[in-house]
């Protein structure tokens, strides 16, 4: 087991600069609080993994499956005020409470695709823009979930900055990994990604083929919406607080933001997205340019879109790998060769 | 109240309806040039004081040209991509909130003195307030005026001809660009005549875009996207559930955007296509 994964390593990353980077990145990640980062990094640092968690439970759905979804915030809502719930009525263990609270953001999603389902194109993303304004008002309005003030008090995820972050991390990298396979369109064990694929490509042929179209776009909402529900339950216990402003707009936007900054329809595009982007607009905030930090990036977002619609991550990935025409195996862009059978690259 | 929340909704509803139903672009920033519009009435009124008629104007060419200028440069490149419409004008609505609170900061703002004459006269023993029967009187104006435009004038045939068939229409010599532009203009230029219908009455600040929105999208959609009879009539629907909701149960008041979007899901759910609704050829599977 271990001498295979070095094997994979060995042959499998190095070569590859982007997996190289990737492999890399988690590295330094999870070393970061041995270097010595300040609290305040630390909290920035755990609230990026939250929003990684959540910007690719979003391109997961909306990416994928196609199925642009403009409300992941009701995701994110429901899993941060399901767990809190289940803190104050049951007294569950923040272990315990982020899952279920999971599940039953999972469920929400399932509940709220019924609608949704007969809907594409803009029809559906209106429908899903309006459930978290719902939702929004209905918790602000009952004292069952604390009204204005939300539910407070909620226990920590751990008890130094330190192992808040690696609680962050771990969850992160586990949910992601799990995404990454669920959306892998060349898998040979999970059918999943090429489906999605399939679904978002060409619906009707997708019907055609034989797939129950109307299942797989339930999965991908019960899968964007428990990874969302995770992210939601993180982040509630993180600041200890589960508020209206879980199911904002703008929550659903800024991960629309990180995705297509990244690049949609790419896991690592997400999450290089968030991690891009979000430690920088809270390091602006407090500077000179502190209150325009959104106007710079709605420019940016802006300018990506029409200059850039892939996406910075997959613009560089595409600058430093090339696939072989001969046997599709990815080389770095700087080889004549390709690794394995030999063909020219050019 | 129906009738004046009613027809300031009509006319900013009917205002991205055209642009839907024509570009077929769901313009999301449309309740930001709204918001725009005001937040320009009251600068150049409240803060450079000028006089009302010129305020009135300038914010008029303002609001139209920047509607103009965002579709020339922005959404023109786009407009095939159904998505990336909607996440432009989201990023551009998020960019005029943020430019607001940039320049103006997150105050409460309001014009005053109030444009439109005060008090009140009694039509068949009911009390009226003057304002909003010029607000009603306006709305009227505008609706026969853009149903003139669209079925006498050259221009208006060009703007059915393209809701119709594009391609059809640019083979016929019609140019589309230039139509869509128009229709943006002509689109944004209704979102700054609500403003400025409802600027007496209205409390605005720079994020104030994101609830209209809500409103707006929960009309529209109810009568069907793309269709300016459709939401009229659901203008004054939604406007009729706030009046009835917030008048038999005050207490339930903050309750008035889910009860709208209640009923758009409803709608939705049973009839995919709204009241009046285009439906398109791809979308019946």
């Amino acid at each position: 087991m271990f001498r295979r994964l070095l094997k994979d390593f060995r042959w499998g990353v190095i070569p590859v600069p982007g997996r190289l980077i990737a492999v890399i990145f988690f590295v330094v990640l999870f070393i970061l609080p041995l270097l010595g980062a300040s609290r305040y990094m630390l909290l920035i640092l755990s609230l990026a993994c939250i929003n990684a968690i959540f910007a690719v439970s979003w391109d997961v759905l909306s990416g994928y499956s196609g199925q642009v979804n403009f409300g992941q915030a009701l995701f994110f809502g429901a899993g941060a005020y399901g767990s809190a719930l289940l803190y104050k009525y049951a007294g569950l263990p923040p272990g315990a409470a982020i899952p279920l609270g999971a599940v039953a953001a999972a469920l929400l999603g399932i509940v709220t695709c019924f609608p949704a389902l007969r809907l594409r194109g803009p029809y559906l993303s209106l429908i899903t823009l309006a459930f978290p304004l719902l939702f929004q008002e209905l918790v602000r309005g009952f004292d069952v979930t604390g009204g204005y003030l939300g539910i407070r008090g909620l226990p920590e995820l751990a008890t130094t900055p330190a192992g808040r972050y690696y609680v962050c991390l771990v969850v992160m990298t586990v949910a992601v990994l799990i995404m990454w396979k669920l959306t892998d369109a060349g898998s040979k064990y999970v059918r999943t990604g090429l489906i999605f694929h399939a679904i978002r490509e060409d619906e009707i042929a997708a019907r055609a083929t034989g797939i129950n179209t109307i299942n797989y776009k339930i999965l991908a909402f019960a899968i964007g919406g428990f990874f969302g529900g995770i992210a939601g339950g993180l982040y509630a216990h993180l600041i200890g607080t589960a508020g209206y402003a879980a199911f904002s707009m703008t929550r659903s936007f800024e991960a629309i933001i990180w995705v297509i900054f990244g690049g949609m329809v790419s896991i690592y595009g997400a999450v290089a997205g968030v991690f891009a982007l979000y430690p920088l607009v809270q390091s602006l905030t407090g500077t000179v340019v502190g209150s325009y930090n959104y106007v710079i990036m709605t420019v940016l977002v802006i300018c990506i879109l029409l200059f850039m619609p892939e996406g910075v991550a997959v613009w560089i990935r595409d600058k430093i790998e090339r696939e072989c025409p001969r046997c599709k195996l990815t080389n770095a862009a700087w080889r004549r060769t390709c690794r394995a059978c030999g063909a020219s690259l050019h | 109240m129906t009738l004046t929340s009613g027809s300031v909704y009509a006319v900013l509803a009917s205002g991205m309806s055209l642009i839907f139903g024509v570009a077929h672009i769901v313009n999301l920033a449309h309740t930001a040039f709204y918001v725009l519009a005001a937040y320009f009435l009251w600068y150049f009124f409240n803060v450079l004081g000028l006089h009302p008629a010129a305020s009135v104007a300038i914010t008029l060419a303002a609001t139209t040209g920047l509607g103009m200028l965002s579709y020339r440069f922005l959404l023109d490149r786009v407009r095939q991509h159904p998505q990336v419409v909607l996440l432009l004008t989201i990023a551009l609505a998020m960019l005029i909130q943020e430019i607001l609170l940039g320049t103006f900061e997150a105050h409460l703002r309001t014009v005053y003195p109030p444009l439109l004459p005060a008090g009140t006269v009694s039509i068949f023993g009911v009390t009226v307030q003057i304002q909003q029967l010029v607000i009603m009187g306006a709305v009227a104006v505008i609706m026969v005026g853009l149903w003139l435009f669209l079925s006498r004038t050259k221009a208006g045939v060009a703007v059915r001809a393209t809701a119709n068939d594009a391609e059809v229409a640019s083979l016929m010599g019609i140019s589309v660009s230039r139509t869509l532009l128009m229709v943006m203009g002509l689109g944004t230029a209704l979102a700054g005549i609500a403003a400025m219908l409802i600027s007496s009455t209205w409390v605005f600040y720079p994020w104030a875009w994101s609830p209209s929105l809500v409103m707006i999208l929960a009309i529209i959609v109810l009568g069907g996207l793309g269709s300016i009879k459709g939401s009229i009539l659901g203008a004054y629907i939604i406007a009729l559930a706030e009046t009835l909701l917030v008048s038999l149960a005050p207490q339930y008041g903050y309750l008035k955007t889910a009860v709208a979007l209640a009923a758009m899901v409803i709608v939705l759910s049973l009839r995919p296509g709204g009241l009046f609704g285009i439906v398109f050829e791809e979308e019946k599977l």
